[in-house]
């Protein structure tokens, strides 16, 4: 099987809830492949139409137009019973966990594999491997509610993985998590993409969950996809204003009002970080910048982020730390036109 | 004894204590009435069960958005016939199904044709109760359940009723003490058991210490089953930590 190969293929989907007056259009129009083996992110704020894609993704929600094609197999196409059959192959993980409370974790892990028919003897042996997959192999005979979130959302996965599935979809699988469990849970997922070649769908309002883990990213914003590309391109160079929200939650701000005339967003798209380039400014070309605002981050190791600078207002100058701005290297420079705040 | 029973009452001022105290030392007869007040009551919870817990289910996974939606004309008319059935007064039910306890037994006198009212009048209430104890049931749960390919069967029978089992539990204890209740009632129109014992001998020929003795036993049975009903609820909720309890009760 080709890396590059497309598992899921949505195609003009539409979602609305209600009819008349009271329609919501949760999803219009939405299109996109994501390819075997990878970590997609889906990224967007509460109201986005997140739960509503991926719940469309195993048709746990019924698409108003449109075709999801998961493994080549259209699932708007099938009957009841085909649908119960292909979503063995995409199962999924939720942020309320939703384990069986009355089952232990061992029966928890073996219950698709009984859905399914497998034997129960054999499903045993297998949910036990599961359960030391995930780190919790001592914890087999206990109940969900012995259990911390972490663990309850390690047991979660190793249900999912029972049927071994293509698709693994993770709905704010680490939202109701710590930061320090948040991360773990994140590895495992990496772990398991990696040793399994199971491809996982992240859905999260977190900046931080996409950067860990995923390496492209879906930005959605009022049901629809704003932006939608590499992690590291997306981030550091956000250029519709939902993904700006996203990327700088708090927004740029401004530090001081500029006397300048041009304001520049500069943004670095890895390699060295912004603050040499301010001082070589005013060292190799004797200007000085006002800087009007910065938010960096790392991405996939990297240093990215965007910072607004305020030119100075004699022309000649401005042009002069623009043209040395330009020539550097990891930096794309861009006008912002009316800037004001 | 007894005849220090026999002063002891009339010294209370209790009419006609001799022939009570016969009675009440009569064990076999005593034992006879508990026994019907017992039998009836839960061979009608068990039919009621027979027919409400399917009834119960469907009223939660029917309806609109539920596990496996049905007409929304069907869930009406089930719905309306619960609702019916629950506000008729239990006395009078019991007069009106009289017709059906002659289809069904042959007769509408004696100890096991009340079993037919009781029944009739229990069905909806345990129908209900159920309802209320799957509602419980967090839908997040279910949405798993049919995301890892369960068809609606699958989610009623191994999803829904064991993950609701100590509230289905609780309505179990809460169903059998209400029908015992309405089995006790029966009796005003010929059924047998401690009911009708408190009635025909307490009321009827005014035998005021049977009646009281009728009540008591009745109290110890609603007390036994309760306690019964509790106990099996907790035994059985995995979500309250039974291991650590018992762990401890061992090291202590
Ligand atoms: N069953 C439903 N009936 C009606 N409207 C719905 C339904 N489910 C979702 N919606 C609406 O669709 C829109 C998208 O909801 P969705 O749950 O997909 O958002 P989300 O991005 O997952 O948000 P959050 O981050 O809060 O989980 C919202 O406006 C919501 O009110
Ligand atoms: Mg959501």
């Amino acid at each position: 099987m080709r890396v590059s190969e497309a598992i899921i293929q949505i195609q003009h989907l539409s979602k609305t809830f209600g009819g008349g007056e009271d329609a919501v259009h949760a999803l219009e129009d939405i299109s996109l492949e994501i390819q075997q083996g990878e970590i997609f992110g889906i990224i967007g704020l509460s109201g986005a139409g997140k739960s509503t894609l991926v719940r469309c993704m195993n048709l746990l929600e019924r698409p108003t137009a449109g075709t999801v094609l998961v493994d080549g197999q259209d699932l708007t196409s099938l009957s009841e019973k085909e649908l119960r059959l292909a979503r063995r192959k995409i199962t999924m993980i939720f942020q309320g966990f939703n384990l069986l409370m009355q089952r232990t974790c061992l029966k928890n892990v073996c219950f698709p594999m009984e859905i399914a028919g497998v034997p129960s003897a054999q499903a045993k042996k297998r949910a036990g491997e599961l359960l030391e997959l995930v780190g919790l192999g001592e914890k087999a005979a206990a109940y969900p509610a012995q259990l911390s979130g972490g663990q309850k959302q390690r047991v979660a996965i190793a249900r999912a993985l029972a049927t071994e599935p293509k698709v693994l979809l993770c709905d704010e699988a680490t939202s109701a998590l710590d930061p320090t469990t948040t991360v773990s849970i994140l590895g495992l997922l990496k772990e398991l993409n990696h040793r399994l070649g199971v491809t996982v769908v992240v859905i999260t309002h977190q900046m931080s969950v996409i950067e860990e883990i995923c390496s492209r990213v879906a930005i959605l914003d009022g049901g629809s996809v704003a932006e939608m590309g590499e992690v590291q391109e997306i981030f550091s160079n956000p250029t519709t204003d939902a993904a700006r929200r996203l990327v700088y939650p708090g927004g740029v701000s401004a530090v001081q009002m500029p006397e300048s005339a041009r304001v520049v967003r500069i943004s670095f798209n890895g390699g060295t970080a912004y603050d040499p380039l301010i001082a070589s400014l005013a060292i190799d070309c004797g200007v000085k910048v006002n800087i009007l605002g910065a938010d960096t981050r790392n991405v996939g190791g990297k240093a990215v982020g965007t910072m607004l600078l305020g030119l100075p207002a004699h022309p000649s100058e401005a042009a002069k730390a623009l043209s040395y701005i330009r020539a550097q290297k990891n930096i794309t420079v861009e006008e912002v036109p009316d800037y004001h705040e | 004894m007894s005849e220090f029973f026999i002063s002891l009452f009339e010294g209370w001022g209790f009419l006609k204590v001799p022939e009570q105290i016969e009675y009440l030392s009569d064990f076999g007869a005593l034992a006879f009435n508990i026994w019907e007040t017992i039998y009836v009551p839960a061979l009608a919870t068990l039919f009621a069960y027979i027919i409400g817990l399917p009834l119960g289910i469907i009223l939660v996974t029917g309806e609109e958005g539920g596990v496996s939606p049905m007409p929304k004309v069907l869930m009406d008319v089930l719905n309306t016939i619960v609702n019916l059935l629950r506000s008729v007064p239990f006395l009078i039910l019991m007069v009106m199904v009289i017709p059906l306890s002659r289809l069904i037994l042959g007769t509408s006198v004696g100890t096991a044709a009340t079993i037919v009212p009781l029944t009739v009048a229990a069905a909806p209430y345990v129908a209900r109760l159920v309802e209320i104890s799957l509602r419980e049931m967090d839908r997040g749960v279910i949405e798993a359940a049919q995301a890892m390919g369960c068809s609606p069967w699958q989610i009623v029978t191994k999803v829904m009723l064991p993950e609701c089992r100590p509230s289905l539990i609780n309505g179990l204890t809460n169903a059998s003490i209400t029908i015992l209740g309405y089995g006790a009632m029966a009796g005003a129109i010929g059924g047998g058991g401690l009911g009708s014992v408190a009635l025909m001998r307490g009321h009827g020929r005014n035998q005021k210490i049977v009646m009281y003795a009728a009540v008591i036993i009745l109290v110890i049975l609603v007390q036994v089953i309760q306690s019964i009903g509790t106990a099996w609820s907790v035994k059985s909720d995995r979500r309250i930590n039974n291991n650590t309890k018992s762990k401890r009760r061992k090291s202590l």
